[in-house]
Order: C-alpha cells, then sequence, then structure tokens
C-alpha cells in the first residue's frame, strides 16, 4: 500500500506525442480509473506507471520513492492484463506462486498465500488445473489472484473486464471493487466503459487526446463536467448540445434557431457580453415533457422497459435526444420538452471550456 | 455431424479426381514407393557381384548386418553425429532466434541473412566447409596449423568428425532458426511482461516462461533435425571425408551406399536401407503422436 505521484509525464513515439504532461496524486488506497476512448493514451499511461514503457520525461513516485528508472521487477506492482495473461504453461496454482517463488519465500508461506488468495476468489478448488481448461470469468479470477497475492504497493488494471459477457462483467466489476475495499491497496483502472469507470473510480481521470481533460469524483465528473469532450463522453445516451447565445446581461441564454430565451439560475452569471456564442448541453434524462420549450419530431424510439429513449428532430434539423419514463410517451409523434434552467451546462463555443454554471 | 465427404460435392464421377490426382500419384509411386519396394525385396535376395544369379534368403541379410560388429560401431558414430549435429544446430539457431527477436536495428537484414544458408545445397555447403578448413589451402586450416595445432582431418578421424558435424548443423541452421523466431513471436508480449512485472529478470523469463511454451516447437525441430541427420548428411560426407579417413566418419546412410555402391553387395546394402526406414518410420509417428498431444495453448 502506497501513494502514487505522477509529475509531468509525457510520452513521445517518434514524431507522435501520446501523452502531454500528466499529473495525478493518488492517495493511500484510493481508486482511480482513467478513463477515455481508444488512442487517448490511457493504456500507455498505465503502462509507465508499470515500468513497460519508459516515459520520455516526468516523474513517477511510488509511496514516495522515485520509480521513473527502475525496472518493473523492483517497483512492487502487479498488473492484469486485458488477455489476462496467464502463463499458460503452468497450472493455476504456479500461475499465482510464481512471483512468490522469484521472491523466494518458503515453500510452505507460498502454499498457505496462495490458498488464502484462492479461497477468497473462489478458485480453491481449480488450482491444478490449466489456464486453457477454465473459462473467461475464471482466468479473470486467477489473474486477479496472481495480482492479489503478491500484495504489492499498486494494483494495475488494464481493461481487465473488457473480454467478458455482459453479465459477468457486471459481477467482476462489483467483485473488484469489493476486493479493492478489503485489501486498501491504491489502484488504478484503465477503462474506455464510462459505467465501468462511474461504479468503480473513487475519483476518474478522464483523458482525451493524451491530456487529463479532468480530474474528479465520478458525481462531479457528471455534474459538473470540465469541457464539451467530458460532458459528452460521461453520461448514456450522451449530453445533447444546441447553439446559443449569453443573453440578459449573463443571466440567461439565447437559443435563435428556436426563437427561445431561457433563463438561468438565480446564482449563475455568464462573464460574457450578451450576443456571445455559447454551446448548451443537457442531459436526455433532464429533459421533461412541457408546454413552453422545444418542439420535438420523434423519428424514433428505443424502450428500456421503465423508460425509453426518444430520438427526433428540432424544427432546424438537430438532433435531440430525450430519455423519458415509458408512460410518459408521446402518441402522436411530435413532442414538447422544456429545459429546466438548473440542469443546463454552459460551454464556452470557441474553447469547449466550462462556463460557470 | 456426419456431412458427406467435400469431394463428392465438387465432382460428379471419380474419373476426373483421380486424373488431377495421378500425376502427384505418379510422382509418388514411381520414385518412392517403388524403389522402397525393391529395396525391401532385394533385402531377401542375394546376388552375385555381375548380377547374373540371385536366391532367396530370407532374413539371413538381416541377421548379417545386425550382428556386424563394424555396422554396429556405425549406428553408434551415427547416433553420435546425429545427437551432435542435432544440438548444436539447435542451440544456434535458438541463441540467433532470440537475439533476433529483440528489437534491433536491421532486424530485417539480420533475419533475411540467416535464412540464406538453408538454399544452399549440402554438397555446395561441404565444399564451402572444406576449402575453409583444408590444412594446406584452407584459410582456418593454415590459421589453425599456423597456431601449433595440428588440424588435419584427413588424417584424424576426430577432428574429421568435428567438421562434418559443423558443416551439416550449419545448414541446419536456418531451417531452426525459423520456426524458433515464429515460435517466439507467438508467445503473446503480455505474458512476457506479466513475468517482468512478478519480478522474473530476462534470464528467469526465458527459462521458465520462454523456454517453456518453445517446447513443441523445440521437439518437432529435434525430430527433424535427428531425420535430416541420420539421412540427409550423405551429401556433405561424401563432399569432405567420403566416410574418411578409416571409417571415422562413415555413418549408417554412407555405409549402405558404399556397400551398395561401392561394394556392389546389393542384398546387405537393402537390408541397411530397410532398416534404415523403419528408423525414419519410428521418428516420424513419434514426432506425429507427440505433436498432437504436447500443445500447451
Amino acid at each position: 500500500m502506497a501513494t502514487l505521484s505522477i509529475e509531468g509525464v509525457t510520452k513521445r513515439f517518434g514524431a507522435t506525442q501520446v501523452l502531454h504532461g500528466i499529473d495525478l496524486a493518488v492517495a493511500d488506497g484510493e481508486m482511480i480509473v482513467i478513463v477515455g476512448a481508444s488512442g487517448c493514451g490511457k493504456s500507455t499511461l498505465l503502462r509507465i506507471v508499470a515500468g513497460l514503457e519508459a516515459a520520455t520525461s516526468g516523474r513517477v513516485l511510488i509511496g514516495g520513492r522515485d520509480v521513473t528508472a527502475l525496472e518493473p521487477a523492483a517497483r512492487d506492482v502487479a498488473m492484469v492484463f486485458q488477455n489476462y495473461a496467464l502463463y499458460p504453461h503452468m497450472s493455476v496454482f504456479d500461475n499465482m506462486a510464481y512471483g512468490l517463488r522469484i521472491r523466494g519465500l518458503p515453500r510452505e508461506e507460498i502454499a498457505r498465500r496462495v490458498r488464502e488468495v484462492a479461497e477468497m476468489l473462489e478458485i480453491g478448488q481449480l488450482l491444478s488445473r490449466k489456464p486453457r481448461q477454465l473459462s473467461g470469468g475464471q482466468r479473470q479470477r486467477v489473474a486477479m489472484g496472481r495480482a492479489i497475492v503478491r500484495n504489492p504497493k499498486l494494483f494495475l488494471f488494464d481493461e481487465p473486464l473488457s473480454n467478458l459477457d455482459a453479465k459477468l462483467r457486471v459481477t467482476m466489476r462489483a467483485e473488484i471493487k469489493r476486493l479493492q475495499r478489503q485489501l486498501g491497496v491504491t489502484s488504478l483502472f484503465v477503462t474506455h466503459d464510462q459505467v465501468e469507470a462511474m461504479t468503480l473510480g473513487d475519483r476518474l481521470v478522464v483523458m482525451h487526446e493524451g491530456r487529463a481533460v479532468q480530474v474528479a469524483t465520478p458525481m462531479e465528473v457528471w455534474s459538473r463536467p470540465a469541457d464539451v469532450y467530458v460532458a459528452g463522453f460521461i453520461g448514456s445516451p450522451s449530453m445533447n448540445f444546441l447553439p446559443a447565445q449569453a443573453a440578459g446581461g449573463g443571466r440567461a441564454v439565447h437559443l435563435p434557431a428556436h426563437g427561445l430565451t431561457l433563463p438561468l439560475p438565480e446564482d449563475v452569471r455568464l462573464p460574457l457580453p450578451d450576443g456571445q456564442a455559447v454551446t448548451l448541453g443537457i442531459r436526455p434524462e433532464h429533459l421533461r415533457p412541457g408546454e413552453g420549450g422545444l418542439a420535438l419530431r420523434v423519428e424514433l424510439i428505443e424502450p428500456l422497459g421503465g423508460e425509453a429513449v426518444v430520438h427526433g428532430r428540432l424544427a432546424d434539423g438537430a438532433g435531440l435526444v430525450v430519455r423519458l419514463r415509458s408512460d410518459a410517451l408521446p402518441g402522436d409523434g411530435l413532442l414538447r420538452v422544456v429545459l429546466p434552467p438548473e440542469a443546463l451546462h454552459l460551454f464556452d463555443a470557441a474553447t469547449g471550456r466550462r462556463l460557470a454554471a | 455431424m456426419s456431412a458427406p465427404a467435400p469431394a463428392s460435392f465438387l465432382f460428379r464421377g471419380r474419373l476426373l479426381p483421380l486424373a488431377l490426382l495421378a500425376p502427384q500419384l505418379a510422382v509418388t509411386l514411381i520414385f518412392f514407393y517403388w524403389p522402397a519396394v525393391q529395396a525391401l525385396y532385394q533385402s531377401f535376395l542375394r546376388e552375385d557381384a555381375f548380377g547374373l544369379s540371385r536366391h532367396f534368403v530370407g532374413l539371413e541379410n538381416f541377421a548379417d548386418v545386425l550382428t556386424d560388429p563394424t555396422w554396429l560401431q556405425a549406428l553408434w558414430r551415427t547416433i553420435l553425429f546425429s545427437t551432435a549435429v542435432a544440438g548444436l544446430a539447435l542451440t544456434v539457431a535458438l541463441f540467433l532466434a532470440v537475439q533476433a527477436d529483440k528489437h534491433i536495428r536491421g532486424a530485417a537484414t539480420y533475419k533475411t541473412l540467416l535464412i540464406w544458408p538453408y538454399a544452399v545445397a549440402p554438397a555446395v555447403a561441404a565444399v564451402l566447409w572444406l576449402f575453409m578448413f583444408h590444412p594446406h589451402i584452407g584459410l582456418f586450416g593454415r590459421m589453425l596449423n599456423g597456431l601449433g595445432i595440428a588440424w588435419d582431418y584427413k588424417l584424424r578421424g576426430d577432428q574429421a568428425m568435428l567438421l562434418v558435424i559443423i558443416a551439416s548443423a550449419w545448414k541446419q541452421v536456418s531451417y531452426n532458426f525459423i520456426f524458433f523466431l515464429a515460435g517466439l513471436q507467438s508467445i503473446p508480449r503480455s505474458v512476457l511482461e506479466a513475468a517482468a512485472i512478478d519480478g522474473a529478470r530476462p534470464m528467469r523469463r526465458f527459462w521458465t516462461v520462454v523456454f517453456p511454451l518453445l517446447s513443441p516447437t523445440a521437439f518437432f525441430l529435434l525430430v527433424v533435425n535427428l531425420t535430416y541427420a541420420f539421412f540427409d548428411t550423405f551429401g556433405v560426407i561424401h563432399a569432405i571425408t567420403q566416410g574418411g579417413p578409416g571409417k571415422a566418419t562413415e555413418t549408417l546412410i554412407y555405409r549402405a551406399y558404399t556397400d551398395g555402391v561401392m561394394n556392389l553387395n546389393l542384398g546387405t546394402s537393402a537390408a541397411q536401407s530397410v532398416i534404415l526406414m523403419v528408423m525414419v518410420i519410428v521418428l516420424t509417428m513419434a514426432q506425429f503422436r507427440f505433436i498432437e498431444r504436447k500443445v500447451h495453448y
């Protein structure tokens, strides 16, 4: 168990810069989820922490010790890989014991620790099997066990759930969270799945094109996204974006395409002159049916059971997605929705950064 | 599911498929089975040196061969020779493949160059080594003598053996190299990374992870190399030592040739060939049996 500090880490592959200076301080026992689309540099960052890639510049400190120049073997971290990376020729027991044997632990202690962790993960009856005789979920557990048994300073997870089927993924997700809490080991978890990110992380690092665009708790990322990218990435279905202008001395926004002016909550004042372009964002679940808002021509309804996702078009042809209770579904193909002021997100149209709202 | 043979979907009669197979079947029958059957037939006969008379002797030829102390010496020599060739060719190839698998500058060129020797005919390869190690005209032969080492493979049996072993192994290194390199590249990178994170240093990673995962490849190559050393090194031995000096480099295959072609002792030579045939069948069966079972993935 230890803290982790990443200080100004950059990475360049030839002419391509994949990480532009990442800074992150992880507290002891904290679970950090690094989330982003593929190619955003999240796996590279994890591999730099593991020591599998060398950073072009910057430092990595584990428990206050600078490990930037150390081999993976000397960092005392454990990693769970996407394809599990079990040793195919070794039994489950040997897979888990491998790291302990290298450390030269006594035979009885190795056996005791492997058994203990195997019981914890409910794979005690599989110890003599080879990886090829296991199901995907069982392999996943063995990979976890191999990491846990080492009792490392840091757990690194590289998309460990993405090869599992949907149902198993939910089970394993809960289990990883439970184990991480129970063991209290500082963890970095990389994923492209926002649901995994929201449910697992104490804090999220949202990455985009080699930069950490927001580092915050899952709820804060959801309720106060730092920019348009984060706003669109986190939340399902994605947030709706509409072009708008500052109005009313910064106390309202005007949607010119719909001739609609929306007042902002009392405590909000846009630091922009009237008429300045802004991007208005609103989550599909925050739109409510009602008069006086936007008129939507319904194109597609996706029923989810208790709720439904309605895809439609506004008068100017822009798409809009609304998430409604099933009993509030429109009948005649036309839906009027209102935009509650407290649910609006406002972004600078030029930079995409969040404005005070 | 018991689907009918795919052929019945493609062809209506039996004539066309047979006609299409005929050239390959003809080659196999005429050039492989016919001589093999001839050898089997010959091995039961005794024939005079001029081919004027022959008579059936049953298993007498085999009994003669198997009780001949010089043949048994040749058998022992062949085992020694083959083990040395296979061992040398496998070790060198594995070492080179591990080096080529690393990310090094000019890896592609390096790999291509290492594959070339396989295209060299055994006799040509032998002549190459002969010119290098000839005691009077060879560069290395003269150098060794200059260093005070009495090098003359034409006089010393152990040196002759060493030279044919090296020349034979050299040719086989390329073949092994390709297979080892392919085997190395099929090991998932993440497995090696997992081992590195688990604390294993490069040497330990090699012996505990890489080598065990290569073992099916290594076993396959071992059988191929033994077969090669047993049967395909005739050209090398013929060009460098002709089995000499004395009988120091006379392997079983070379002896079958000497007895049959030089001494015209057709019956015994045929019996030796049949024994060799049985050996190659056993080796091949071992290989197939093992390959089916011993796969890790």
